[in-house]
């Protein structure tokens, strides 16, 4: 038999490696500009495009979804056309995928400034552009399992798993997270309430740090890693153990995201269990990763891939240690919603995702441009700003995420709160926000580096565009004789692989899901609670629109500190009609769940649209354009009958009449407006948000008493 | 607690213990897979990512 004469097809890595550096910088940059907004509210720019709540997803997604996911492509379609032994399946869905995905990226980063958001993290992007990530994902796994399909090595080395196993799983997730019955074009309400919506989110958001974050990148790690350290990985008995448990471990621990609120117990007992176990795998793939230097220690010292790879792989077995024990719900009591959260993920995502690509991108792009390293020097200066950078940024954090969390939690001798004014802690902290800041700077300056040296690399080199290769091809009805019956049924037949993999996501989703979904009202009725008024909900769309859940919960856990300060803690059955649910995860500024009725309409008005004047010292955003943008009451009638269609009872021809309901209760926040000497059209859009910050909470109050016992629930 | 909550499902206690069971089973499997694996196999497993390819003649370090 002859050998096969082909090549890998590096265009398209080197369009993925542009794409990656790019969009790094700008998510690098846009970050930063959100952490200064944090010390100095003056960099909202009072513009409404540029206040922190809209940047913030804007920097989540590009870093997620620009940054770390063109990286991941450029190293999958690296490593996979070698790995197999065969060029990608076909050159046109490679393009197609590429433009498809940039052109998803362009959009997110046009709707996101102007506020059109499902408010859900990390899956802000609206339903068109869903549906776009959708089709060009099913692009992408199409095009990885042709490749797979047509390859010349016949068995799937443990990356090639990973890689599949982050194509289904992404799949799978996004859809589920997405049912959403639209109201416009680029408006729509999902499909769950609640405590449903809490945990489809959660254990979408928890597996898409999983699998868009992680297993991508392990498999990347299980080629780049030996690749660069010129020695096959320490164990691969340990590899296929990685795999497999980490896959079906990882699907079940989502729920530790709603560790103390009003998910029913047992899921977040679930969630706890899952996570802790998850150390296991993980630290078996750090480990792995690491002892895969044995005897190669002296490279780590001249080598700058090696370097970042050492910190990418020890960052990693940080964060996944870490995620475990704030799963546990005494650790998790004190570290939730505070910045020792945003610590967590800046390690795993500066530290695990960051240095992982800087590391592959000075190892792609010397060999793809024939050449060396323009600079090893200036390649050193970026590790060190990188490593320094990571460390200013996640000090601060830890010691800013644990001084605020006890301050709210400090009582007086007499028993009072120490803090009852939320704002003592939040500019408590400030200090340590602006040394995060730097954090941030110095990390970026490495980037910028970095760039400058890829760029002089490849002008110092010539590109080449298709890398010959020759192999044998495989041949029909082939016989192993090595590995055993099981492995030979596994490894040699992708699609079956592919099943499996898939089942073992699913039993993890759906063992925790179907229970939730069974009862028909998951959750205990209280009678009193009741869908929100058309101008509420015109409100409470503003407030998605604004963002305001990126730094506002609307969850008031079950501890005295919490209520003394909040009020009567939050039950299940209180959100029933909330489509999508805003319990937010961090606590930039106080919760809102019981805001309803605590302070004047006019109290209300005049903090939005000068907090500082309001609350001296605060760092939230103007929002001046609430007084002169007008609500769309053409809107109306579609809100309510979308909601209706997923289950929210306003009476059939309620549409009718709604905008006449809406303009009666506005006209009545403009008359208490009026009365305190606030002249203000009643179509304001700041007239919707305080009518419905107005309702926050406010329904349980009505409550029989027995009603409100058993919403206590769990 | 939860039995409050979810009320109406019967035996909702069973699941945490299906759950359990599934992943139980599952690891055993998965040993008795990674442990009668061909050494042979494993060995060429293993060295699929460095057997020599044209990029392996490019140094990662510069003279800079």
């Amino acid at each position: 038999m002859e050998l096969d004469k082909f090549s890998y097809d590096n265009r398209i890595v080197k369009a993925f490696i542009i794409a990656t550096v790019v969009f790094g910088l700008v998510g690098m940059l846009v970050g930063l500009t959100a952490a200064i907004q944090l010390v100095y509210p003056v960099f909202n720019f009072d513009l409404q495009y540029t206040s922190f709540g809209r940047i913030r997803p804007l920097h989540t997604n590009a870093i997620i979804f620009a940054f770390v996911g063109n990286a991941m492509f450029a190293g999958v379609y690296y490593s996979m056309q070698r790995l197999l032994k065969t060029r990608m399946y076909s050159d046109r869905l490679s393009w197609l995928h590429f433009w498809g995905w940039q052109l998803i990226i362009v959009a997110a980063a046009v709707t996101l400034p102007l506020g059109f958001t499902s408010s859900k993290e990390y899956a802000e992007l609206e339903w068109p552009i869903d549906i776009a990530i959708t089709v060009i994902w099913v692009v992408f796994g199409w095009n990885m399992l042709g490749t797979i399909i047509k390859r010349r090595e016949r068995h799937m080395y443990v990356a090639i798993w990973f890689y599949i196993a982050t194509f289904i799983t992404v799949a799978v997730l996004h859809v589920v997270n997405s049912f959403e019955i639209p109201v416009t074009l680029f408006k729509s309400y999902p499909v769950y309430a609640g405590v449903q919506d809490a945990l489809v989110q959660w254990w979408y958001g928890h597996n898409a740090v999983a699998f868009f974050l992680t297993t991508p990148f392990l498999g990347m790690m299980y080629y780049f890693l030996p690749k660069a350290a010129n020695r096959p990985v320490y164990s691969y008995r340990l590899s296929i153990i990685h795999f497999w448990s980490l896959i079906f471990i990882y699907i079940w621990a989502g729920p530790h995201h709603l560790l103390y609120t009003s998910l029913p117990d047992w899921a977040q007992s679930l969630g706890t269990v899952f996570s802790l176990m998850l150390i296991a795998p993980s630290w078996g793939g750090m480990l792995n990763g690491l002892l895969t230097l044995r005897g190669a220690w002296d490279k780590v010292r001249e080598d700058p891939v090696l370097k970042f790879m050492v910190v990418a792989v020890t960052a990693y077995g940080m964060a996944t240690l870490e995620g475990p024990l704030l799963s546990l719900k005494n650790v998790n009591a004190i570290a939730h919603f505070t910045d020792w959260i945003v610590a967590h993920v800046h390690v795993g995502g500066l530290g695990w995702n960051g240095f992982m690509t800087f590391a592959m991108l000075y190892w792609m792009v010397p060999r793809m441009w024939r050449t060396k390293l323009y600079s090893t020097r200036m390649a050193n200066v970026h590790f060190w700003l990188g490593t320094l950078g990571i460390i200013f940024y996640a000090l601060p954090m830890y010691v800013s995420g644990v001084v605020q969390s006890l301050m709210w939690k400090e009582f007086n001798p007499e028993g009072m709160l120490m803090y009852k004014n939320f704002l003592e802690t939040t500019v408590q902290i400030l200090p340590l926000h602006a040394l995060r800041a730097v954090g941030g700077a110095l990390y970026l300056s490495g980037a910028i580096l970095m760039t400058y040296n890829l760029i002089k690399t490849a002008y110092a080199g010539s590109f080449l565009a298709n890398e010959d290769a020759e192999a044998m091809p495989l041949t029909k009805g082939y016989v192993s004789t090595s590995g055993g019956w099981h492995h030979r049924l596994l490894e040699h037949k992708p699609v079956l692989f592919t099943v499996l993999t898939l089942i073992a996501i699913l039993i993890g989703g759906a063992l925790e899901m179907i229970p939730t979904f069974l009862v028909k009202s998951n959750v205990p009725t209280i009678s009193s609670v009741k869908p929100y008024t058309p101008l509420e909900l015109h409100g409470r769309d503003i407030y998605i629109r604004e963002g305001c859940v990126n730094c506002h919960t609307q969850m008031v856990r079950p501890f005295r500190s919490e209520t003394e300060r909040y009020g009567e803690y939050s039950k299940a059955g209180e959100f029933v009609y909330d489509h999508p649910f805003l319990w937010g995860s961090k606590r930039t500024g106080p919760d809102l769940h019981r805001i309803g009725s605590k302070y004047s309409n006019s109290w209300h008005y005049n903090h939005m649209l000068a907090p500082d004047a309001v609350s001296t010292g605060s760092i939230m955003p103007a929002y001046l354009w609430l007084s002169e943008q007008t609500i769309d009451k053409t809107e109306t009638r579609g809100k309510i009958t979308a909601l209706r269609k997923v289950g929210v009872p306003y009476e059939e021809g309620f549409e009718e009449i709604a905008n006449e309901d809406l303009e009666k209760q506005a006209l009545s926040i403009t008359a208490s407006l009026k009365a305190d000497g606030i002249e203000v059209a009643s179509d304001a859009e700041i007239i919707a948000l305080i009518a419905y910050l107005q309702r926050l909470g406010t329904d349980i109050k009505a409550a029989p008493a027995d009603e409100a016992a058993l919403g206590a629930n769990q | 607690m939860y039995k409050n909550v979810l009320q109406n499902i019967d035996n909702i206690a069973i699941w945490p213990v299906v759950s359990f069971v599934i992943f139980f089973l599952f690891f055993l499997c998965l040993l008795w897979y990674v442990f009668t694996a061909d050494r042979k196999f494993i060995d060429k497993m293993k060295n699929l990512p460095v057997e020599a390819t044209d990029d392996d003649t490019i140094s990662n370090t510069s003279n800079v």
